[in-house]
């Protein structure tokens, strides 16, 4: 499917998608509550069959904090990129896709170890590269860390 | 005779209990924990402890200018630096849409091949080592170091280069590195017929690995299992021929496919590997195109505010650099998607049921670099 037909499908999906402009992959940004549907249509659909999440990541862009989802079909060769937003520094969450991918759950700890985004319904959501404890999570803007981060 | 003592003993085959393997253990190959449920021999399930060689690469790049992150790279899986070099380099270059010289792209193909064969070799060293072979330890360091030779004459170091830069390479090619590395294909020829004498045929072996550790397919692609671990149960995940970089697209070579998935299997897949890379060398080795070493880069190196991703085949399966540029000299955030760290996740689901002898070779035939797990 290429990238127009791609992106009708994803809107008829669900149509408050937010199309961003992104000139390497088709991009929308998904409302976290509709996410999760989403995400078990993109790989049970016969002309979709994004089966192969090759990129997971969290950003913090300071005003919200992000999740960054690469997608490839590796029957159909299409990709997708989507993005899930909370504003919420504290408890914000986002529903788990290590049930869909299962590549997700090592990548989903890492993001809620580094960058403290919660996952929902996470069969083991622990820190995985910090030791149980640490305060704060290092890959946040907001992270200051006296000790161990020498300013130049 | 001697009198037999009955001591109270519990069922172990029934009881469930866990031990630690790593941080400190030969077979994880680095700072590895893997806290191992058993019952009895059988491996009931797995979970791996990272973090202890954590170093923030991540967090650091944030704070470093595009050719600085380069060096950081090389450190990641330090076996395959010059590969990671490349994914950082590749990056720049079509942010900036700069385009290299084709002395450039055929030299880094040909060195990137060559780190492949001596990342290959160093794991066939350390996996007939986890077999109980100590011999091909000797002999894949032995070949191993003909190539970091050659790498050592032509830019000065042996294992983390940072020979690439954004826009071409640190300076040119020794002159006598085409007829060096001519020399060394017809050598390694000769002595990778020993590694399968050695190793390939060898009974205890196959027997020890053939069947054991199955990842079918579906599995691997799920889990995100990339490289020859990947390829070895059929996924066809070669970015070298889907996404092709360097001159990959010019030069015949064929994707390693493998149907099995197991041990053996993807023992297979590296040995065939270092052919199909001792075959792309020798197509461009003659061919080198005389030219400028790099292209003209500004002194400072600003990524126009948007998002870019590269992908780059590394020697243990597909590496991504993520980055999120504000326009400023420095990302705004960076994201290394590397092999292993995906290759690690299926460690769990495939080595269930398995002795805990077999998981020291699976663990080898998955052959991680903790470094970049850690990151």
């Amino acid at each position: 499917m290429d990238n127009a037909a791609l992106k009708e499908r994803i809107l008829g999906l669900v149509p408050d998608a937010e199309f961003q402009e992104n000139k390497q992959f088709l991009t929308f940004i998904i409302p976290p509550a509709k996410f999760h549907d989403l995400a078990i249509r993109l790989k049970s659909d016969a002309e979709l069959q994004f089966d192969y999440l090759f990129c997971l990541s969290g950003v913090d862009m300071v005003k919200f904090l992000e999740v960054v989802y690469h997608l490839e079909s590796t029957t159909h060769k299409h990709q997708l990129v989507l993005k899930v937003r909370t504003e919420d520094r504290v408890n914000g969450a986002i529903d788990t896709v290590c049930d869909i991918w299962r590549t997700a759950e090592l990548h989903e700890r890492e993001v809620y170890d580094l960058m403290g985004i919660r996952f929902n319904n996470h069969p083991d959501l622990r820190r995985f590269f910090l030791e149980e404890g640490w305060i704060g999570h290092p890959l946040r803007k907001d992270y200051v860390d006296e000790v161990n981060i020498v300013e130049l | 005779m001697k009198e037999v003592i009955n001591l109270p003993v519990k069922n172990v085959e029934e009881e469930e209990y866990h031990i630690n393997m790593g941080p400190q253990h030969p077979s994880t190959h680095g700072v590895l924990r893997l806290v191992v449920s058993l019952q009895g021999e059988i491996v009931k399930s797995l979970k791996p402890h990272c973090g202890y060689i954590h170093r923030g690469i991540e967090k650091m790049c944030e704070k470093d200018t595009y050719p600085q992150i380069i060096h950081l790279t090389d450190r990641m899986d330090y076996l395959s630096a010059h590969i990671n070099n490349h994914a950082v380099c590749l990056l720049v270059e079509n942010a900036l849409e700069v385009e290299v010289p084709e002395r450039v792209k055929y030299i880094r193909t040909i060195i990137d091949e060559l780190n492949r064969i001596a990342s290959h070799q160093l794991w066939w060293c350390s996996f007939g080592m986890d077999m109980g072979g100590l011999t091909c330890y000797f002999y894949g360091l032995r070949d191993r170091e003909k190539i970091l030779d050659i790498f050592e004459e032509s830019f000065g170091s042996r294992l983390l280069h940072s020979y690439y830069t954004p826009g071409g390479l640190m300076m040119d090619i020794h002159p006598d590195f085409q007829k060096n590395v001519k020399a060394f294909i017809k050598y390694f020829r000769k002595k990778i017929k020993d590694y399968d004498e050695l190793l390939t045929g060898n009974v205890i072996m196959q027997l020890r690995s053939k069947g054991v550790g199955y990842l079918s397919k579906e599995d691997a692609i799920s889990y995100g299992v990339t490289g020859p671990s990947g390829r070895a149960s059929g996924f066809s995940c070669d970015v070298r021929k889907h996404h092709p970089y360097g001159v990959y697209d010019k030069v015949d070579f064929n994707e390693i496919l493998g149907t099995k998935g197991d041990t053996f299997e993807r023992y297979m897949m590296r040995m065939n590997e270092m052919h199909e890379s001792m075959r792309i060398i020798e197509q461009l080795i003659d061919n080198i195109p005389a030219g400028d070493y790099t292209a003209k880069m500004k002194a400072v190196l600003k990524l126009p505010a948007g998002e870019y991703y590269q992908r780059v085949e590394a020697s243990r399966g597909e590496l991504g650099v993520y980055c999120i540029s504000d326009g400023n000299k420095t990302p705004y955030r960076m994201k290394f998607r590397s092999p292993n760290f995906s290759n690690l996740s299926a460690l769990d689901h495939i080595s269930r049921g398995v002795k805990i002898a077999d998981l020291v070779a699976i663990g080898g035939s998955l052959d991680y670099v903790i470094p970049d797990i850690d990151r």
